[in-house]
């Protein structure tokens, strides 16, 4: 049993990781019980006969156990099948419903597309920001970049986006308010029609990584073996990549996926500010119109990014540790 | 004691040591206070007092329309009508009471549960305390605001459904700190003592370990408040929280938000949305600012320096 420490870590961590999809999917599941029990008249609406009532309950599975329809949507979720939409039934019976995976999938590729390029903007920019501050602490240029970063995480995303649509959008007309991107967009139009929304996103998640990146490096540079080091008279840039960065990068990887695990929240808000056809918004608007399928598939895609995110970055932290790498 | 002779190091130390009363000391403790602090407490205190006081405040009714929709800036309406003719002013002094009452209401209910099942588990450990733990640590590994918007589609948009939904998500946090700070306490003689005694769970948790842990929890308290305000007046905004015709700062962006549009041809009406959205960080600023000084206070950590 010469199981390298790192990979049995490192196996933990996905058992873990699998389970809490486990049991987030039952909790998303378990939503739809605690629905009143004449749902189904009411998305059919007053007029629907008994049986067309009767006929929408038998598609929903509702006379089968709960047991049996969370495998039965589980199975569903992992072969690509999410149900079919609430909306677009009529109590006639007449069902011009759409499956949600067709609703879903070009919208989350809009979002993948928001996400990554505010990612690649604000992810950089941030731990530049976060690092250049912690080893020129309480430095103006610190107390300049600290002060505006509390101002931005104070403030809700929309206050933000709705001022960068003053300045950027109304008054000087060198952005377009409102993100209307289609699948036949050419890429630098939708990079362009994009611009405001992912600059939103940024501003609040530089912030937000910008201080976290500073707090981490402080943190590390205050520990005894890199004041050791110093002591020994190596060169800082030696202290910096041989002492520092190793340790640095549990730390720093676990700030950029709690970063963007929060674009995933944020990009709701900011979806539906400037109307951009991506999966927040389409979730914003099932909540709304309460259709159940659409809304719990958005909240398991969601969740599921979150949390992948989250190993992600556990794994990489431990991969990364020195001291699991060399065992004593 | 003292005589006339002025100061002698005997008498200093013979004497009694000066008890302050609690407004005493409280007034020291505030003397010593940086300006961002007195700047955030006269902010919060400002805000309160329009709260409670809204009705004699506010020109206008809540919900009271008069007949001039999108009147400008100035005249009888300081900041011009909505889209059917209500007073934006007195709905931004009504939207103080609706938004904090209710951001409140939530911040303490999370309290209540995260923080009763804290000191549950930090108690009686064991395996009441690795289900609590496991529980929370499944409900945290669903963003808030995603799992808000889908209980919220499940029991419909209301001031109730609203603050138990947005208590419960975030007594998970609650439960988190309380549970680590109280493990430092439950450990201690004097609780040990008491279980000894034969006093029951409510006493411990009230008498024991409760006093011996609130400073982290009252600065926790206000950091709660803005995460709850701000993620309220998000869901507001999206369309899922505070109904109209209740005045609300989230709902008053997003009915106002078009003005923004007309920025070109008078600026103040482009910045009507702007109005509420402001309120709101300004008291997310004002409270970040107290908790620094408070958690600076308590802790003795003068943030890395």
């Amino acid at each position: 049993m010469t199981v390298h420490p790192v990979i049995r870590t490192v196996l933990q961590r996905l058992a873990l990781g699998v389970m809490t999809l486990f049991f987030v999917s039952l909790v998303i599941f378990s939503g739809v019980e605690m629905l009143p029990g004449d749902f189904t008249q009411a998305v059919l609406g007053q007029q629907a006969t008994e049986e067309t009532v009767a006929a929408f309950r038998r598609e929903l599975g509702l006379d089968q156990p709960s047991y049996v329809r969370y495998f039965n949507w589980v199975g569903g979720v992992i072969t690509g099948d999410f149900g079919t939409s609430f909306s677009g039934r009529a109590s006639s019976g007449v069902d011009r419903s759409r499956d949600v995976v067709d609703l879903i999938g070009p919208r989350l590729w809009n979002t993948m597309f928001l996400a990554s390029m505010t990612a690649l903007v604000a992810v950089p920019l941030a731990l530049f920001l976060g690092i250049t501050a912690a080893l020129y602490r309480n430095s103006i240029y610190d107390r300049v970049v600290n002060a505006t970063t509390l101002a931005t995480i104070s403030t809700p995303e929309f206050f933000v986006a709705y001022i960068l649509i003053l300045f950027l959008a109304a008054l000087n007309p060198i952005f377009p308010s409102l993100a209307n991107i289609s699948p036949d967009t050419a890429l630098g139009e939708r990079i362009y029609r994009s611009t405001l929304p992912a600059m939103t996103l940024s501003l609040v998640i530089i912030a937000h990584m910008m201080r976290m990146t500073r707090a981490a490096i402080i943190n590390l540079l205050a520990s005894p073996y890199i004041e050791m080091a110093r002591l020994k008279g190596l060169s800082s840039s030696r202290v910096i990549l041989y002492h520092a960065l190793p340790n640095a990068w549990a730390p720093i990887v676990n700030v950029v996926a709690f970063n963007l695990a929060y674009l995933v929240v944020g990009v709701v808000v900011v979806e539906v500010v400037f109307v951009y056809p991506g999966i927040g918004q389409l979730m914003v608007d099932a909540v709304t119109s309460r259709d159940i399928p659409v809304v719990q598939a958005c909240a398991l895609i969601f969740a599921a990014t979150y949390i992948v995110l989250n190993l992600l970055a556990d794994i990489i932290s431990i991969v990364t540790n020195p001291r699991l790498l060399h065992p004593r | 004691m003292s005589t006339s002779e002025g100061y002698t190091a005997k008498d200093e130390v013979g004497q009694v040591r000066v008890r302050r009363t609690w407004a005493q000391r409280t007034w020291i403790d505030l003397k010593k206070a940086p300006p961002t602090a007195w700047l955030g407490m006269i902010v919060i205190t400002a805000y309160l007092i329009v709260a409670l006081f809204a009705p004699l405040i506010a020109p206008y009714g809540e919900a009271e329309i008069t007949p001039n929709s999108y009147a400008p800036w100035g005249g009888d309406h300081m900041f011009g009508t909505d889209q059917i003719g209500r007073d934006i002013l007195s709905r931004l002094i009504f939207g103080a009471r609706n938004t904090i009452g209710i951001a409140l209401a939530t911040t303490f209910l999370a309290f209540l549960i995260g923080g009763g099942f804290a000191l549950v588990a930090a108690i009686s450990r064991g395996w009441t305390d690795q289900f609590l733990s496991r529980v929370v640590d499944v409900l945290m590994a669903i963003p808030s605001l995603i799992f808000a918007l889908m209980l919220l589609s499940i029991f419909g948009s209301n001031v109730t459904s609203l603050i138990v939904i947005i208590a419960v998500l975030d007594s998970t946090r609650v439960f988190r700190l309380t549970r680590a700070v109280a493990m430092n306490v439950v450990v201690m003689e004097y609780v040990e003592a008491a279980k000894l005694r034969g006093e029951g769970l409510g006493w411990i948790m009230r008498r024991e370990i409760l006093p011996n842990i609130m400073p982290p929890l009252v600065a926790e308290f206000g950091l709660r408040f803005s995460f709850v305000f701000l993620t309220i007046a998000a869901l507001s905004f999206l369309g899922v929280g505070i109904q109209p015709p209740t005045a609300d700062w989230g709902s008053m962006v997003r009915e106002n938000a078009s003005l923004i549009q007309f920025a070109q041809f008078d600026l103040r009406a482009g910045i009507t949305p702007l109005l509420p959205a402001s309120a709101i960080a300004i008291l997310t600023i004002a409270v970040n600012f107290v908790v620094d000084w408070f958690l600076m206070k308590t802790s003795g950590l003068h943030d890395e320096h």
